[in-house]
């Protein structure tokens, strides 16, 4: 831990002002994706709690299937946000 | 319950805590700068640090607090695996990139990027110290209950040898090493569970859990004849003063050895096994009735955790695949199991545990534990508390101080996106995991009625003895590596954000050296005695009340200052203030720190619901607008 400095020059990354924009928005659209699905489980949850012991397709209920789905479906929406933003000084998707 | 420890166990743990130990001697020699002290010098590849999120994130209340809650009560554990993950798609879709663009060590340097402001320092310094405080709480208790069963120490000196070796490691070495060590405990992690999860499938469910394993309790007496009990021979039913007037219980002493064995009184008029655990005024505890102990004359607590009945009335259901798993599980009965604490006129202080068959068609839907039960009741505001908890977990992970300050040990933007995709894929799989090791954990006949915390371990014992060392070894480095970046987290923010940029001491670089070491020990020592503390609650709630507090204090300031171009420095530091102050004043006016920290009646507690969040996020986003409107924008620096 010897020169401990605090002051010392960090190196920074190359911006795009329009690449930082876009991203931002893809993030913001997404993460908006996720909160309505999020939403209607807290909803469900909290309102319909007895409608989450249903069995739709005969096996696990709603509430399982519903929380797989949102652990499922982050993944998802993470791979597709790695897709869609775009990388400094390329101006087209990564 | 008393656990007795084994030699292998002993092995497994000294092997694992040596080699963390040694892992971080040899990479903090190598941390010379600040750079690489606190931010691993920036030059960890994402895939690494994207493993080392979940060994962060993965912590003693994700493993032993779901696991074991999912355990006493079903899926109301499961629910906090939802809201952890979800708060991961904050951190990518809307942190992780600007974090890593604005910052350099700490979250302070984000916040602070463009105003260069002394109030946003120390307002963000004293929010770090106070999340990773009460962050630091839950990973203490869950340390103690693994060394435990581990070792076969009391709670305390688990808590206490966990801080030592913590503490000593960072002191010692830095962010470098805190990194890898995060990085092999979270794959083991998650690679022990799927092992666990998968024995838990070729198992199944059975009705006696000493066919699940010979380390299981037998099965309880329940349905019995209350006329068999109080005419057996030397039977003497005790008067029901004190306390025990108003509960449903006979107690029954025998007149020859003097033991007194207690029963609930069932609905059906019928009578249930219990088991107890006295207190008496002298200090002296008894194990349903005799004294505590392992010895001839002594008694101890059996382990618990069965299926009742089974669909189709079979005893055992053989292998199952994951989906059938949850489906017998929905249509089983489970023996869980309830308490009451009873004050008999004597003095004597005897916790009560009782039998309550559960069908899984309750325990497999939200509602079913106490935290959560309100959510069953038709009367709209007893909803609060579940909504405001799942908007605290959804806002809370991005305004974790540790998980921040791990953006920067990367060295771009893209690098933070990519880490953070492969820590939600690795947190998420694991996440699934837990409901299946809950319940398993739930049905396999060795869970101490005292301790949900220990329900993960004493389900890994109930398959053999080398995967309980395994996985309490792994559990335990989890802890030393969490543990590890909050005090990281702790210290950074003392010695960098206070020390340096708040006070702007004049320091050489031995005394800013020993600032840091000096700080990460006296958070240590805090952490410490907090953890010795609160440890009776459960890891999972506390960690609850870490994100409340982190979601209110930390998260308008992030997001108003990358979203709103009107935020000032003023309006920054009063919504970290009052959101901090806000959610911590409601949590210890809350009816659940009445009844678990201060021993009081929970309905005298000062505030409706025992969650902040809903209330005081809101607040924190309504002051930083009004103030930033009431205040005039400084020009800004450039970044």
């Amino acid at each position: 831990m010897a020169g401990l400095d605090f002051k010392a020059p960090v190196s920074r990354e190359q911006e795009d002002a329009a690449v930082v924009a876009h991203n931002t928005r893809m993030g913001v659209w997404l993460l908006l994706v996720y909160v309505v699905f999020y939403g209607g489980f807290m909803a469900l949850s909290a309102f319909r709690p007895a409608a989450m012991a249903a069995t739709p397709l005969g096996g696990p209920n709603v509430a399982v299937l519903y929380g797989f789905g949102l652990i499922i479906l982050a993944l998802v929406l993470a791979l597709v946000y790695m897709k869609v933003c775009r990388k400094s000084g390329q101006g087209s998707a990564a | 319950m008393i656990h007795e420890a084994s030699s292998l166990s002993v092995i497994v743990f000294l092997v694992f805590a040596g080699l963390v130990v040694g892992i971080s001697f040899y990479l903090g020699a190598r941390a010379k700068s600040a750079s690489g002290y606190f931010a691993a010098g920036g030059g960890i590849h994402w895939a690494v640090n994207g493993v080392a999120f979940a060994g962060d994130y993965l912590s003693a209340a994700s493993f032993l607090g779901i696991c074991g809650m999912i355990a006493f009560f079903g899926y109301d554990g499961f629910l906090y695996s939802i809201g952890y993950l979800a708060g991961w798609i904050v951190a990518l879709f809307v942190i992780a990139e600007p974090l890593k663009r604005l910052g350099r060590f700490t979250f302070a340097d984000a916040l602070d990027n463009r105003f260069n402001s002394r109030g946003i320092k120390l307002a963000a310094a004293i929010s770090t110290l106070v999340v990773s405080c009460f962050y630091l709480i839950p990973q203490m208790v869950g340390a103690g209950a693994l060394v435990q069963p581990l070792l076969g120490f009391p709670h305390y000196v688990g808590v206490l040898l966990v801080g030592c070796i913590v503490t000593f490691i960072v002191m010692t070495a830095g962010m470098v090493s805190t990194t890898w060590v995060q990085f092999i405990k979270g794959l083991l992690l998650v690679l022990l569970c799927l092992v666990i999860t998968v024995l838990i499938l070729m198992r199944g469910v059975n009705t006696d859990p000493k066919v699940a394993s010979e380390k299981a309790g037998a099965v309880q007496p329940r349905g019995v004849d209350a006329a068999s009990v109080t005419g057996a021979p030397g039977a003497e039913v005790l008067a029901a003063d004190g306390g025990w007037a108003a509960l449903p219980y006979l107690r029954v002493r025998n007149t020859a050895s003097g033991i007194v064995r207690t029963w609930r009184k069932d609905a059906d008029g019928t009578l249930s096994a219990t088991q107890t655990l006295t207190v008496l005024s002298d200090g002296r505890k008894l194990a349903n009735g005799r004294p505590q102990g392992k010895g001839e004359g002594q008694d101890d607590l059996k382990p618990v955790g069965y299926a009742s009945k089974l669909p189709g009335g079979v005893e055992r259901t053989g292998s199952l695949g994951p989906f059938e798993f949850l489906q017998t599980m929905q249509e089983s009965e489970v023996i869980l199991w309830g308490s009451d604490k009873v004050t008999g006129s004597d003095g004597a202080v005897t916790t009560v545990y009782f039998q309550k068959p559960t069908p899984g068609g309750d325990f497999m839907t939200p509602g079913s534990s106490p935290t959560f039960r309100k959510v069953r009741s038709d009367k709209p505001s007893d909803k609060l508390d579940f909504l405001s908890l799942m908007l605290a977990l959804f806002c809370g992970t991005a305004s974790l101080p540790h998980i921040l300050i791990r953006y920067y040990t990367v060295k771009d933007q893209i690098s933070a996106r990519k880490s953070t995709v492969v820590g939600i894929a690795a947190i998420g799989f694991f996440y699934v995991l837990t409901l299946y090791l809950g319940l398993g954990a739930m049905t396999s006949g060795t869970l101490d009625v005292t301790d949900s915390n220990m329900s993960a371990p004493l389900l890994a014992r109930s398959f053999n003895e080398f995967l309980f060392a395994m996985i309490s070894a792994v559990a335990f480095t989890t802890v030393l590596g969490t543990v590890s970046g909050l005090i990281m987290a702790a210290s950074g923010a003392v010695a960098h954000d206070l020390m340096t940029n708040f006070l702007k001491l004049k320091m050489d670089e031995f005394q800013k050296v020993r600032a840091a070491k000096i700080a990460a020990l006296c958070v240590g020592v805090l952490a410490m005695a907090l953890g010795i503390t609160f440890s009776k609650m459960n890891v999972n709630f506390l960690v609850g009340w870490a994100f409340n507090i982190a979601a209110s204090a930390n998260l308008p300031a992030l997001v108003m200052l990358l979203f709103w171009k009107r935020t000032t420095k003023e309006g920054i530091t009063a919504a970290i203030l009052v959101g901090m102050c806000s959610s911590l004043a409601w949590i210890l006016s809350s009816a659940q720190a009445f009844k678990d920290v201060y021993g009081l009646d929970p309905a005298s507690a000062l505030v409706p619901f025992s969650q902040p969040a809903i209330v005081t996020i809101p607040l924190g986003f309504l002051v930083l607008i009004v103030v930033s409107l009431m205040t005039k924008p400084a020009a800004e620096k450039i970044a």
